[in-house]
Formats: C-alpha cells, sequence, structure tokens
C-alpha cells in the first residue's frame, strides 16, 4: 500500500501522477519525448530497452514491467529475449551499437561519474550520435527518478504479467500522454 | 570536456538544456513546479532539499548551484546549506525538515529504502501527505538531474562567485528556458 493517500487506486507511477497532476504533466510530457516520440534516430523499441534495463537494475518491478513489455511490443519479439538482454546483453542478439548504449546507461544507473571517456568513444566508433548519447544519457537518468519515484512511495504493482503485455500495444498507441493516466 | 558538443560557454546543466530544447521543456517545468511552489514546504526548505541529494550525489554543479539559490531565499545565511552538507541533525532546521531530509537521503540511495518508519516519523513531526510527496519526488528527481549532468560530463563552472548570480536569475525568474536562451547573468 502506498505510504500516502494517493486518492486514487492506479496502480505504480500512475497514483501519484493523478494525485499531483502538475508534475505529473511534466513527467509524461519528459517521458513522451524520450520514449514515444518518432522523431528519434533511436527506434522506440531501443528506447524502452534502456528504460526496462536500467530499471530492472534499480529493481523497480511495476516500471520493470510495463517498459519490457513495450520494448517486447516493438521488437515483437518474446518475454525470454527481453529478460536475456537484461541479464546479459553483451551476449544477446542485439547490435553493438545498442549494446554501447547499454553500457553507458548502466553506468549512469550507478552514478553519473560512472560514465567513462571509453564508453563514449566505443560508442561513437560504432555510430551513435551525439544526440543519441544525450539520450541514453537521460531516458538513463530519468528512469533512476521514475524508479525512486515509484518505489520511493510504496506503490503497488499488479503481479499478473499479462496485464503489462495486454497494455503495451494501448500504450504504444497513445504514447504518454496525461489523458492516457486513467485508462 | 563535455561527452557531446554542446555551447562550452553555457555552465552544467543550461548546455545540456540548450543542445535538446524538446526535453527542457519537461524538465523547466518539473523543477519550476516542485522548487518554486511554496506551501508548507517553503521554496527554501525544496531547494536545501536539492542540494542536500545533489550533495549525496556529490554532484559539485547541482550542490553549489541549488545551495547559492536556498542561500538566496535565506536572505543570505549560507551557514544553513554549510551546515546540511555536514551533518544536517546538527543543523538549524526544524524537526520536520530532518525527518524530509531523512527520507530524501533514503530515495538517494534507492526507491526501496524508504520505510514505513521514516513515512510515520515525517508524519509525527507535522509532515503532510503533500510534503512527503514532494520531498520524495525532488529527491528523486535530483538524482535525474545530478546524473544527466556527470552522466555527459558537463562543464562545471570552477569560479565560485558565479554561482550567486546564476541563483539569483533564479529567483527572480525562476526556471525555464530562459536560462539557456537569455545571456548568462554576469558580474555588475
Amino acid at each position: 500500500m502506498a505510504y500516502i493517500d494517493l486518492q486514487n487506486d492506479l496502480p505504480g507511477i500512475r497514483g501519484p501522477m493523478v494525485y499531483r497532476p502538475e508534475t505529473g504533466a511534466a513527467l509524461n510530457e519528459l517521458a513522451e519525448i524520450l520514449l514515444h516520440d518518432e522523431n528519434n534516430t533511436l527506434s522506440r523499441g531501443d528506447r524502452e530497452m534502456i528504460g526496462a534495463y536500467v530499471s530492472s537494475l534499480n529493481d523497480c518491478f511495476f516500471c520493470e514491467n510495463v517498459h519490457s513489455a513495450m520494448a517486447q511490443h516493438y521488437y515483437q519479439c518474446d518475454t525470454p529475449f527481453i529478460d536475456e538482454v537484461k541479464t546479459d546483453f553483451t551476449s544477446a542478439d542485439i547490435s553493438d551499437k545498442l549494446k554501447s548504449l547499454l553500457a553507458i546507461a548502466g553506468s549512469v544507473q550507478l552514478g553519473g561519474k560512472q560514465v567513462t571517456e571509453t564508453q563514449i568513444d566505443r560508442a561513437k566508433t560504432l555510430g551513435a550520435t551525439d544526440r543519441e548519447i544525450h539520450d541514453t544519457v537521460l531516458i538513463a537518468a530519468a528512469f533512476c527518478m521514475f524508479n525512486r519515484y515509484v518505489d520511493g512511495l510504496n506503490t503497488w504493482a499488479p503481479q499478473d504479467m499479462q496485464v503489462y503485455i495486454d497494455r503495451a500495444a494501448m500504450r504504444a498507441e497513445d504514447g504518454y500522454s496525461q489523458s492516457g493516466l486513467v485508462k | 570536456m563535455p561527452y557531446i558538443l554542446v555551447d562550452e560557454k553555457l555552465p552544467g546543466i543550461r548546455a545540456l538544456l540548450a543542445f535538446r530544447p524538446e526535453t527542457a521543456a519537461p524538465i523547466g517545468a518539473l523543477a519550476e513546479i516542485l522548487l518554486r511552489t511554496s506551501d508548507s514546504l517553503s521554496k527554501a526548505d525544496r531547494e536545501l532539499i536539492a542540494t542536500y541529494v545533489s550533495h549525496l550525489n556529490d554532484c559539485f554543479y547541482c550542490n553549489h548551484s541549488h545551495g547559492e539559490i536556498a542561500t538566496c531565499y535565506l536572505n543570505g545565511d549560507r551557514s544553513v546549506v554549510e551546515a546540511i552538507r555536514k551533518n544536517y541533525q546538527e543543523a538549524s532546521i526544524s524537526d520536520k525538515l530532518k525527518s524530509l531530509f531523512q527520507i530524501a537521503s533514503k530515495v538517494q540511495q534507492g526507491g526501496k529504502c524508504v520505510r514505513a518508519e521514516d513515512i510515520e516519523n515525517a508524519r509525527q513531526q507535522g509532515a503532510t501527505d503533500r510534503d512527503i510527496h514532494d520531498t520524495v519526488l525532488i529527491a528523486a528527481a535530483f538524482c535525474m538531474m545530478n546524473r544527466y549532468v556527470d552522466g555527459l560530463n558537463a562543464v562545471t563552472p570552477q569560479d565560485m562567485t558565479t554561482y550567486p548570480l546564476r541563483a539569483k536569475q533564479i529567483v527572480e525568474k525562476g526556471y525555464g528556458n530562459h536560462i539557456f536562451l537569455q545571456p548568462q547573468p554576469d558580474k555588475a
């Protein structure tokens, strides 16, 4: 049960977002641009995968499952594939460029200063643009916020994994708009 | 030197915001709501929480930027900011704010580190649900801001006399895109 009276029974981040709609709108707008906006050379699947990976490192059940299901939806893959990326992306069947970005995201999760010049050089060598590196760092940083918001207030999360899978197609269609929160 | 090509004349997060104005807008809006609302948490209280979390995350730019903004709201008294960096338990802040610092420090470690006892303690010191919500989100937001700044190796001004100038600008005009679109505040 949430630590404060959220005045709604929505799961995960949706509870506090509806409780405090002013900040909820800003958080949703940030998620929309980082994860859903089509004006990006990183695919929606790759951006959701970065969010899911950081959430798994932060052990945030709700965010990990929401964004894993989103990545799975965009990749049109099965759950074991997503699990493999989260468990050991270095041996997963993904591009070397995405591996280099996941390495940067993993460092951001530990702390900003953990990102090394070697990691950045590696990503650039593999074709990552400045904008892609920027977005990777900001997605990883934003999930260090979202995850703490969700777990720091002890929000509840559906335990049935199918719920996350079922909602992913709708979220992919609607994006992270404020109005989508209560659906 | 920053890891990506940004306007190096802009300090810290300002160069990153200018690099990607699309994300700058919601980040600025979030900062404005969380740090410039004045209810049962004052603007000074909110900036002190941001300063403390940035201090714990060892983010020099955010720590000193928000420390100076808090100092402005405290009418130039820098002793409070210096005290909370050393040991907030001994700082001259209210017991309620100390209990919220305890929650913020747990959030900094990780969301699951916040315990029911921490919340109960804050309630006993008079914190409202809204105070607790905003404390958790300010602390969480600075776990983002700090990582954004240091993860891209943003420029950290070493000239400490520039921090109060930028602080005054924020106190007078708030957060938002003006902080990178307008000329940076200069010494008079």
